[in-house]
């Protein structure tokens, strides 16, 4: 086939197929926008922020008046429907908080394995004789577990859990099904710890991101496709008119990753450079179609839930959604630039990395300008402060990974710490600190607890932004060290070696504040799921207009 | 937005392009590929050391893809021409690799066929490249007082080799040499008729 041939068919596709759908959409678009953003908000909620991870006095600070904001007291007409609203939306956090629970305390356990296996392969790379004398501990296994437990256990089952709990809110339903995702939930963590097992002891199918063997997949399969069902089910019993911006992230994201993940582990159908091909279509969906989406829809539930404040544009979210979902897809092959896959695959790719700007730069401004004048709230609000901060990772991290694409800055970039750096500013400086943000929300409803011991909130987020910066940093500085120094022919390969030293030292000096945020969030997570701690103002109520009996305990109505 | 089912079918129609561009495409162009005539199928030994590169995660430091020398001077390090898809004909799975922690090793056959140099090198990769960050593998040795009949004791450089003691190889990792000592791709390859490798072919 010919290369323009492909190449310009499959970008008139793209843009045609994207003209399409905005037009398709656009005349329920503008009528519509006001009441599609304000959905997540009852009558007279506009203005009253909800933030359970508060202590009194921060919510008082939230709840002190922004200039220009649109606050107005609830008639009496409206008070009612908002105190049935509330009792409903009770109702449904109540369906949903097992299921939910179950979700986030398998995320926590496998944020602590992946930060075990990621410090050490850091360590590793500068101490190369240290642990050597156990297969499994060796770089090249342990760094793998270290992926492969983010990826497949803290990513998905945070990204599911909230998800879980967001639907029956959105959708203004109970959760229906939870129990095939309790099943579904079982029959994953089996498979990833029977996939974990057979990456220690060399069992593996060899490819980034596909190490799993793909007998051990049928599990993970399985397991997805049961927690997917509550998610169809709930969608049917939905008692709203439009679905919020968030829906259709999650939604396309719960229906493209097994469809990914099935393709991807396909035994016996890939072969040779096709199969690298193959290897990172998938690897950069995974992020672009799966985690962003997740993350995203969370961004565009949690901070106009936290301060009060529908989003700005519908609109924009709305092109946003449509050009991630066309654009993304596509840029998997800047992985292989320079390498020996046919060029017009590659040309592909840099010109639908670039144009990921779209989605990003929408994204950025719609939330830029809904917090405008309201960014006072971050000073009390320690969930806004993980979610603004990570919504503004996804911004740096995909326009850096636009320009990483292009040849000249991929020559020096590929193949060093410079990538690692920035695949952890998305998975970790946006994915991660967004999920920190929504699971410090999501808990207290979860748990009708407060958070025992706010401080520690705090300790949290500065310990991992204070950990993560030097880590980003320095690796980033390394790599690019690292990039011109094999390019450089006059200079030995080894002194592109030496070179990163320094920063790898750096970076596992960042991971290791890393790690201790982590544990303080795990323990903090802990002790709320036991009760320990000083009971501040009894179990987090629904604090806005009139105060709802919470129930004593959600977990017991599972 | 109120359709969940134009939702739903327009991300899977997004996919569906996507995937058809990374995966199906790629996959009808590239399925009639010829191995080069000087490429060689590997033996049953230098398969089980592909199969012990994979169980160890080499891939994770190692690439096996040159790129063009109008790109980056892989060939003046030895690291050889460009690839093309040709090469990878019997590569199942694929070991293109994305990291250069240590050099590429898709010529590394050519440039070091010694297996002492290899076998020394697993052992302890500080013998022989000062400063280096390779992991050791010792592991994948045995530390005896006396060698026994077959063994194949392996030549530490002097400081190196334990006090009073031999270090034998245990089979794996002679297999894992005899797979690198197969690393070479120095063969010639000529314009494709096709333009199968895409824009690194005639160079």
């Amino acid at each position: 086939m010919d290369t323009v041939t492909i190449l310009l068919s499959s970008f008139i596709l793209s843009v045609t197929g994207l003209l399409v759908f905005i037009w398709s959409l656009r005349h329920r678009l503008f009528d519509s926008s006001s009441a599609a953003a304000n959905v997540i908000f009852s009558p007279g909620e506009v203005g009253h922020g909800e933030e359970p991870a508060a202590t009194p006095q921060q919510r008082a600070g939230l709840a002190q008046p922004v200039p220009g904001e649109a606050r107005r007291e609830p008639d009496a007409a409206e008070q009612a429907a908002l105190e049935q609203e509330l009792a409903e939306r009770v109702q449904a956090d109540r369906s949903s908080a097992f299921v939910t629970f179950v979700f986030l305390a398998c995320s926590v356990v496998w944020l602590l394995v992946a930060t075990a296996a990621g410090l050490t392969s850091s360590i590793k790379l500068h101490e190369p004789d240290w642990l050597v004398q156990y297969p499994w501990l060796t770089f090249g296994r342990i760094r793998t577990i270290h992926l492969n437990a983010v990826a497949y256990g803290w990513a998905p089952m945070a990204a599911l859990g909230i998800a879980i709990w967001l639907l029956p809110r959105l959708l203004k339903t109970n959760l229906v099904g939870g129990r095939f995702a309790i099943f579904g939930a079982m029959l994953w963590n089996a498979g990833l710890i029977a996939g974990l097992g057979c990456i220690a002891a060399g069992i593996s199918d060899g490819m980034e991101w596909l190490e799993i063997p793909w007998q051990v997949d049928v599990l993970l399969v399985a397991g997805g496709a049961l927690v997917g069902l509550p998610l169809v089910y709930t969608l049917q019993s939905r008692k709203v008119h439009h679905l919020y911006v968030s829906i259709w992230y999650m939604g396309a994201a719960l229906f493209w990753f097994p469809i990914l993940f099935l393709i991807g582990n396909l035994p016996a159908v890939h072969f040779g450079v096709q199969q690298a091909a193959m290897n990172w279509w998938f690897g950069h969906n995974v992020l672009g179609l799966f985690y962003t989406p997740m993350a995203v829809a969370s961004v565009y539930y949690f901070l106009p839930k936290i301060i009060g404040r529908p989003v700005q544009s519908y609109n924009l979210s709305l092109l946003g959604f449509w050009t991630l979902a066309f654009f993304y897809g596509q840029v998997g092959g800047h992985h292989l630039i320079g390498g020996p896959v046919p060029g017009w695959l590659i040309t592909l790719s840099i010109v639908q990395s670039v144009m990921m700007v779209i989605p990003v730069i929408s994204f950025s401004i719609n939330q830029h300008m809904t917090m405008r004048g309201h960014f006072s709230k971050l000073l009390h609000s320690p969930t806004l402060r993980f979610i603004v901060l990570g919504g503004m990772m996804y911004t740096l991290s995909s326009i850096q990974g636009s320009i990483e694409a292009l040849r000249s800055v991929n020559t020096v970039a590929h193949f060093t710490h410079f990538t690692v750096a920035h695949a952890h500013l998305g998975l970790y400086g946006f994915f991660s600190m967004v999920m920190f943000g929504a699971i410090y929300f999501v808990m207290p409803r979860v748990m009708a607890w407060e958070w025992p011991y706010p401080k520690l909130i705090a300790w949290h987020f500065w310990l991992v932004v204070l950990g993560f910066s030097i880590y980003f940093v320095g690796l980033t500085i390394g790599g690019w060290l690292q990039g011109l120094a094999m390019l450089d022919a006059a200079r030995p390969f080894m002194e592109s070696v030496e070179v990163t030293i320094p920063w790898l030292k750096s970076r596992s000096v960042g991971g290791a504040i890393m790690t201790i945020g982590h544990l303080v969030f795990a323990w903090h997570f802990t002790a709320m799921a036991l009760r320990y701690g000083p009971r501040r103002v009894g179990a987090a109520l629904l604090h806005t207009g009139g105060g709802s009996a919470a129930p004593s305990s959600n977990l017991a109505e599972a | 937005m109120q359709d969940e089912l134009k939702l739903l079918g327009g991300a899977m129609v997004t996919l569906a392009l996507a995937t058809s561009a990374l995966v199906v495409v790629p996959h009808v162009q590239l399925r009639n590929t010829e191995p080069p005539a000087a490429l060689k199928p590997y033996t049953a030994q230098q398969l089980r050391g592909r199969q012990v590169y994979i169980e160890n995660g080499c891939v994770y430091c190692h690439s096996q893809q040159p790129r063009d020398k109008s790109q980056a001077p892989d060939d003046q390090r030895g690291w050889g021409r460009a690839s093309v898809a040709a090469d990878y004909y019997y590569d199942t799975p694929h070991l293109l690799g994305t990291m250069r922690t240590g050099p590429d090793l898709f010529n590394i056959g050519a440039r070091q066929p010694s297996a002492d140099w290899h076998l020394g090198h697993m052992y302890q990769p500080r013998a022989y490249v000062p400063g280096s960050i390779m992991p050791s593998y010792p592991y994948l040795f045995d530390v005896k007082d006396a060698a026994e009949p077959g063994d194949r004791v392996v030549n530490l450089p002097p400081g190196f080799k334990p006090a009073g003691k031999v270090v034998v190889a245990k089979p794996e990792v002679l297999d894992l040499v005899a797979y690198l000592q197969g690393l070479d791709h120095t063969y010639p390859v000529l314009p494709a008729p096709k333009a199968k490798g895409g824009q690194h072919v005639a160079k």
